[in-house]
Order: structure tokens, then sequence, then C-alpha cells
């Protein structure tokens, strides 16, 4: 039982418990659940390839998990940014009192 | 030497894969989507940190690391302030769904 055997077998767990996640999106009852999962996905996702890229020393796969943790940032803004003015009119500015 | 670095590698990585089944648990379970975000935080920030310290003394010391560190500084920086925003959506309600 090498590391780079645990840090696979690590990498499987975190996918698992982002597929359990998933389910978040099925019963979710607002969006805002919804997006919570899939940020829940992108930051699993960024766990898992870190793990693999460590267990198999490609550095490569490193930077593929910087580049996911950029948009798991963008999608969750964006996200937001269309909760904020449905209608999509980015000029008026969000009345939330 | 090393074993002690594989040994901290394990414990770290084993806590941080337990934090994320913990988050995605806590994400499935909780009442509202306030309590289900601070179950997320967690499993994001604690699960993803603790993969990354554990993977630290695994990689090439200078280069490797700095850019672990950087992928987790990247994903604190946007999970907090997602968060943020993502809670002031789940307040208002969110677009119709």
């Amino acid at each position: 039982m090498t590391i780079p055997d645990l840090l696979l077998a690590a990498a499987v767990f975190v996918l698992a418990t982002v597929a359990l996640g998933m389910v978040r999106i099925l019963r979710g009852p607002a969006a805002a659940d919804r997006m919570m999962a899939a940020q829940l996905f992108g930051t699993g996702g960024i766990a898992a390839l870190l793990l693999l890229g460590v267990a198999t020393e490609a550095n490569a796969v490193l930077d593929v998990a910087l580049v996911l943790a950029l948009l798991a940032a963008f999608a969750s803004v964006a996200f937001v940014q269309g909760a904020s003015h449905p209608d999509g009119d980015d000029s008026k500015e969000t009345h939330s009192e | 030497m090393s074993i002690a670095l594989g040994l901290f590698t394990i414990f770290a990585v084993v806590a941080g894969a337990f934090f994320f089944l913990a988050g995605t648990v806590g994400l499935l379970r909780f009442p509202d989507p306030l309590t289900r975000l601070h179950a997320l935080t967690k499993a994001d920030n604690l699960g993803l940190g603790l993969v990354v310290i554990g993977l630290l003394p695994q990689v090439a010391w200078p280069l490797g690391a700095i850019k672990l560190i950087a992928i987790w500084l990247i994903v604190l920086f946007a999970a907090t302030t997602v968060s943020q925003l993502m809670a002031r959506a789940a307040r208002d309600g969110g677009p119709p769904v």
C-alpha cells in the first residue's frame, strides 16, 4: 500500500462524495442549492485532480486543477449575476433591501 | 524522515477526504439553503486545504509546492466571495426555478 495507491484511493473517494452531492441538484428546491452542489463539484474535481496529478507525477494535471479552480469561481459568479437581475439588464443595481 | 512525511501525508489526505464527506452529507441533509452553504464551505476549505497540505511533501519542493499553495489560495478567495454572493441569492429566493 504505497503513497500513490492511497492518493488514488482518496481521489476515487472524493469523486464518490461529489457524486453523492449531485443528489442535491435533483432535490434542491432553490436554484442556490443547485449552484452549491455545482461549486462542490468544482472543488471536488480540483481535489481529485490534485491527488491524481501527484499520484502519477504528472505536473500538467496540477495546471488543469489550477484552471478548474478559476472556472469554478466564474461559474458561481455567473449564477449570482443571473440571479440578481433575472431579466439580464445589468445596468440597474440589485434592490435587495 | 521520509516515513514521517509519508505518515503526515496519509493523515492529512484522509482527514481532507473525511471533511469532503462531512460537507457533502451536510449539503444533503441540512434543512435550508444557508445551513447547506455552511456545510458546503466546510467541505471546500477544510477538505481541499487538508488535501493540499497532505500533498505538499510529495511534490518537487520549490515549484510544485508553490503551485499547490496558489491553487489553494485561489479556491479560498473564490469560495469566500462566492459564498457571500450565494447567501444573498439564497436569501432573496433566487430566480424562479
